[in-house]
């Protein structure tokens, strides 16, 4: 009796405990003065001295927490327990939060600044008429060359890739929609192509790349391509504007026979409270100068006109990353497909990994 | 009655780690079985143990988990062994052993990326290669610096359980062994190392079975040259989302190291019986 007595103390102890955590947890995140934004973003995603206008401007305080991948948050945000006011997913992942109902649709009438973005970036296919996001960030996926290593000019083409004289100089950026995505696209296909039988002609022309590559990595390619370890490498473009800051000989190229194009919008999870610091947000951010400065800062691609135009001579005319309109026209977006497609897309991955 | 209140008060003392087992250990395992019958739309099947045992991806990857971590545990032995014996033969051992186990208090991932400084193409490894005259070669991103960051990782954890069975060890026994006109290599393969097998066996435990799954490791230094089922568990668990497949490899990972805890802990006990018998 006495030990069963025992035993229930224990378990009632443990439960307070883990009570007292998660409540611990929940305030740290939320802190639930009216007087706050969550905003859940990417790692150094948006310019910290924004965040002190912002608050400066609007008395509204950012508690900002960050995710390194679109599944990471979507299964945060699915969990719930967390009181995140804005996210900042991808193309696909709005799409596929959407058809999962995380999202909250927003109050136009309370968007001041959506005329400063490039119509181009909106209304797009995986939120039309923008009922649910606004545009963040957009870029490219493409090829890094050091030009130590390569002659400035010669690689265009996802095909160059393939040429002998790589033999073990290229790295690729660890992530399987990518990866299979340039090898498709190479060969002129979609990128969002669902049929196993180019999906697999697709990963035996990567099987064939095999012996050009010298590494599969995630973020530390960004170190590797500074450090001159590698002379060509397929990234996106934000790593790559990082990378370039950092070492001069390094080149981006967006080859123009088509590439994957993505956006980071920002939307509302269906876990948010402080409204009024939502639209205040993410009207503050739609404002030229502040998206410019954000822009600046980042160095990613800013979907908004009148930033761009506020934004310093050298940026706004980089072909590297604000590629000409032809190059734009062959770029895709990446659309949400089924988990058995994703599934796909993985397994033929997995197998070019064994592979090489 | 005193005695039984004494027993009640001893089995008290097992509740906060038995509650701790059952939270953190039992449940955990428990649930990653059950996950390993769903399928991606969570119906219930043994589909994911068929397409795992039917996939010639899978098993080559477990083959590659199985022979990396074989060479891993093979390379920490071959170094550690020798070391461990020296080990006790030194004048301070209790400091020497110090020096082996402080690496293991700097976090692995920092480890990894000092070895990344170290084996890169500017790095001092290179360098000093350069100043032999042999120039830069490629280290990192190959099957050989794969294992050489896993072996340097797991060392203490060889040499610890060895050094403690030799250390053990009676001085007398080699005494003897050397009276009875043995020489060096008979007394250590007929004496030092059956007598000190069980501090081996407990040595590849501690490192064969977390070598299985070593996967930051793979893509970090190995650049995914090697892949490991430790690669597909993430890749299922993070971008697929095919929680029921990426359970399915963790349990067939459980099998096996349960099956390496059987074969070294195991075969100890008949070795030593028929050692008695003989």
């Amino acid at each position: 009796m006495k030990k069963l007595f025992g035993v229930i103390v224990g378990l009632l102890v443990v439960c307070g405990l883990l009570a007292f955590g998660a409540h611990r947890l929940q305030s740290s995140t939320g802190s639930t003065g009216a007087k706050v934004l969550n905003l859940y973003t990417w790692g150094d995603y948006i310019d910290p001295s924004l965040l002190t206008k912002f608050q400066k401007e609007t008395g509204y305080h950012v508690n900002v927490e960050t995710f390194d991948s679109n599944e990471a948050m979507f299964t945060k945000i699915k969990q719930g327990g967390t009181s995140y006011d804005l996210t900042v997913p991808s193309d696909y992942m709005i799409e596929k939060m959407k058809a999962a109902k995380l999202l909250l649709p927003l109050d136009k009438s309370k968007l001041t600044g959506m005329q400063n973005y490039d119509p181009r970036f909106l209304n797009l296919a995986f939120d039309h008429n923008n009922r649910y996001s606004v545009p963040y960030f957009w870029g490219t996926l493409g090829i890094i060359y050091n030009d130590k290593f390569v002659k400035p000019g010669s690689i265009q083409h996802w095909q160059d890739l393939w040429e002998k004289k790589y033999k073990n100089k290229i790295m690729l950026i660890d992530s399987a929609r990518d990866v299979m995505g340039f090898s498709l696209a190479s060969m002129g296909k979609s990128m969002n192509t669902t049929d196993p039988a180019t999906l697999l002609a697709a990963e035996h022309k990567l099987n064939r790349l095999a012996p050009n590559v010298k590494a599969v990595v995630a973020d530390e390619i960004k170190m590797y391509m500074i450090q001159n370890e590698a002379a060509v490498a397929v990234d996106w473009s934000g790593e790559a504007s990082e990378m370039l800051d950092s070492n001069s000989h390094l080149h981006y190229v967006v080859p123009s026979e088509g590439s994957n194009l993505w956006f980071d919008n920002l939307v509302i999870p269906k876990t948010a409270k402080h409204f009024k610091a939502i639209y205040a947000f993410l009207n503050f951010m739609s404002e030229p100068k502040n998206a410019a400065q954000n822009a600046e800062y980042i160095g990613y691609a800013t979907p908004n006109k009148k930033a761009k135009a506020l934004l310093p001579k050298a940026i706004r005319n980089d072909r590297q990353f604000y590629p000409d309109n032809r190059t734009i026209e062959h770029l895709q977006i990446y659309k949400n497909l089924s988990p058995e497609k994703v599934g796909l897309y993985n397994d033929r991955y997995l197998e070019f990994k064994m592979h090489h | 009655m005193q005695r039984k209140q004494r027993l009640s008060r001893n089995t008290a003392y097992f509740v906060p780690y038995t509650l701790w087992i059952l939270l953190f250990v039992i449940a955990p395992v428990l649930l990653l079985i059950y996950q390993s019958f769903f399928n991606i739309d969570g119906q219930f099947t043994l589909g994911n143990y068929q397409t795992y045992f039917s996939s010639s991806t899978y098993l080559m990857m477990t083959v590659n988990s199985v022979w990396y971590a074989f060479l891993i545990t093979l390379a920490t032995l071959l170094i550690s062994y020798p070391t461990a014996y020296l080990l006790n033969e030194t004048k301070h051992p209790q400091l020497w052993l110090l020096l082996i186990i402080m690496p293991t208090w700097i976090n692995l991932l920092l480890k990894a990326y000092a070895f990344i400084g170290i084996f890169s193409q500017a790095g001092i490894a290179n360098q000093f290669l350069s100043f032999m005259g042999i120039g830069p070669k490629q280290l990192l991103f190959t099957k050989f610096s794969f294992i050489f960051v896993a072996a340097y990782i797991q060392i203490p954890f060889m040499v610890l359980p060895i050094y403690n069975s030799i250390s053990e060890l009676k001085p007398s026994y080699i005494n003897a062994s050397r009276d009875l006109g043995a020489t060096n290599w008979q007394t250590f393969s007929r004496v030092i190392f059956p007598l000190t097998l069980p501090g081996v066996k407990a040595g590849i435990q501690a490192v064969f079975i977390p070598s299985l799954s070593l996967f930051m490791l793979t893509r970090l230094i190995g650049g995914n040259k090697v892949i490991t089922l430790g690669t597909a568990i993430e890749e299922h668990f993070l971008t697929t989302m095919n929680w029921g497949m990426g359970s399915t490899i963790g349990v067939v990972l459980i099998v096996a190291m349960v099956i390496i805890m059987w074969l070294t802990g195991g075969s100890g006990k008949r070795h030593t019986r028929k050692g008695l018998t003989k």
